[in-house]
């Protein structure tokens, strides 16, 4: 795969780019009561130009918290297209990873990245501040060396993508977008 | 020489316009005791957003948002810094007033044109705070002109020499920085970008390009409505003294909104027509019996 190629007007864009993260906290679960401290005076995440966003259109990174039920699932991956490239995915917390404590629910996805590609994940149940600060300064250096090309991988691997989500949640009739 | 002093005029609005930005974030993170971003945060800010790849909506919407910026920017050029005047004698209150509107109206069809109903939400309360701000505004300065007999920004500037007309007029003063708070968006009247609330309002489908071009209208736009306070209300200045008073100004405006919440749209409303407005009128009556210090 080519993925990883760039120009020098990408590395030098990329170094602006991991300076400047806007965050969509997609909060579904419970570790997302963990990014209040990390935003406020203890920890101030604002002072790496990191900060919460309201609209995925101006957002560079998703940052899914917790469990994702079929129903959330769907959201997401609205959510996900809408952001505009390059966009980053941060799994929080065991659930997304392999289920967690709902690993055998019937109405929770197991592993995120069957269905949007994830850059980082954060293991924990749930993690702490401290391990948030750590994976952002991991995914800084990552988007620095030109490896946080999820979104890349989502375009090539479309057609995988799409069925995993079309298995996990049927078809999908759109009759319009609040009524599905 | 016109060019190279809206040039120079274009690029004190960009450099120090971004620099005072993040100068304020970091004003602000201190006053909320965290550390905050670096000084030079907006220019990666906005650098950012030029680089990313985003979504048109139709071209009502790029007409919208060039129309924005391209206003905002005749508009600077307009308004003089200190003794640095693009055009003299053409300096005057009523064209910078009426070619600010085009950069406001712009914005205002171009986010309606995104078809999002939060960006329709904001810009119908962006235009309804707007009337609550203009009017004691646009009354104050009345005073002020009918009291100097110009309307003439520099000329207003140059009639100062004795006494800054905030000390002549200190009530207009007071009711022209209220509606300075609006007209900047500053916190307690910070009701049409509500990220909260409505999804930062106007700029709910703004990505990528567009928010970086919008990030820079936003600069230029604080430089015309704070610079044309400077210019009328804070004596004779020139162009170091002006960007000194300037940098003054916006500080006091962060540290004010750094520690209020939020107006509901129709509080906004309501208190620029009782106070501000009613002490716009006891100016105008102060200017018109002649007390004026
Ligand atoms: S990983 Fe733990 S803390 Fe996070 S959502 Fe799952 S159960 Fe909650």
């Amino acid at each position: 795969m080519a993925v990883d190629e760039r120009s020098l007007w990408e590395k030098i864009a990329d170094k602006l780019r991991s300076r400047s993260l806007w965050m969509l906290h997609y909060c579904t679960g419970c570790g997302a009561m963990e990014l209040p401290p990390t935003m406020t005076s203890r920890f101030d995440m604002e002072r790496f130009g990191m900060g919460p966003m309201a609209t995925p259109r101006q957002a560079d990174i998703l940052f899914i918290t917790g469990y994702l039920s079929a129903k959330t699932l769907r959201r997401v991956i609205y959510t996900y297209e809408k952001m505009a490239e390059p966009r980053y995915v941060i799994g929080f917390g065991s659930c997304t990873l392999n289920g967690g404590i709902y690993y055998d629910s019937y109405a929770t996805i197991n592993r995120l990245d069957y269905y949007i590609p994830v850059d980082l994940y954060i293991a924990g149940c749930m993690p702490r501040p401290e391990a948030l600060l750590e994976a952002f300064n991991e995914l800084m250096r990552m988007i620095r060396r030109g490896e946080a090309n999820g979104w890349k991988k989502y375009k090539e691997n479309y057609e995988w993508y799409k069925q995993n989500q079309i298995r996990s949640l049927g078809e999908v009739f759109v009759h319009d977008e609040f009524h599905e | 020489m016109t060019i190279l002093k809206v040039i120079a005029v274009l690029l004190t609005g960009f450099f120090v316009g971004l620099t005072l930005e993040g100068i304020a974030r970091k004003i602000m993170a201190r006053v909320q005791r965290r550390y905050g971003p670096p000084w030079y945060q907006n220019f990666i800010d906005v650098f950012k957003a030029l680089s990313k790849r985003g979504i048109s909506h139709g071209w009502i919407f790029d007409f919208g948002i060039l129309m924005a910026l391209g206003g905002v920017i005749a508009t600077l050029a307009f308004v003089p810094l200190g003794d640095l005047v693009a055009f003299p004698g053409l300096d005057n209150i009523f064209i910078i007033v009426y070619l600010f509107a085009v950069g406001a109206l712009g914005m205002a069809m171009g986010m309606v044109g995104s078809g999002n109903p939060n960006a329709s939400i904001g810009v119908a309360r962006a235009l309804t705070q707007m009337l609550g701000y203009e009017l004691p505004y646009l009354i104050s300065i009345a005073g002020v002109l009918y009291y100097y007999k110009t309307s003439s920004v520099s000329g207003l500037m140059m009639a100062q020499q004795d006494t800054w007309t905030l000390f002549k007029m200190p009530i207009g003063g007071i009711v022209a920085f209220v509606s300075l708070l609006g007209m900047l968006g500053k916190k307690p009247f910070d009701t049409p970008i509500a990220p909260a609330e409505i999804a930062s309002g106007p700029m709910v489908e703004l990505s990528a390009k567009y928010m970086g071009l919008l990030m820079l209208m936003h600069t230029f736009s604080i430089f015309v409505e704070i610079g044309l306070f400077v210019d009328i209300f804070l004596g004779v200045s020139n162009y170091f003294t002006f960007l000194l008073k300037f940098t003054i100004v916006w500080i006091i405006a962060t540290l004010i909104s750094s520690v209020l919440p939020r107006f509901r749209i129709e509080q906004v409303v309501k208190f620029y027509w009782k106070v501000p407005l009613s002490l716009a009128f006891v100016q105008v009556l102060f200017v018109l019996l002649g007390w004026v210090f």
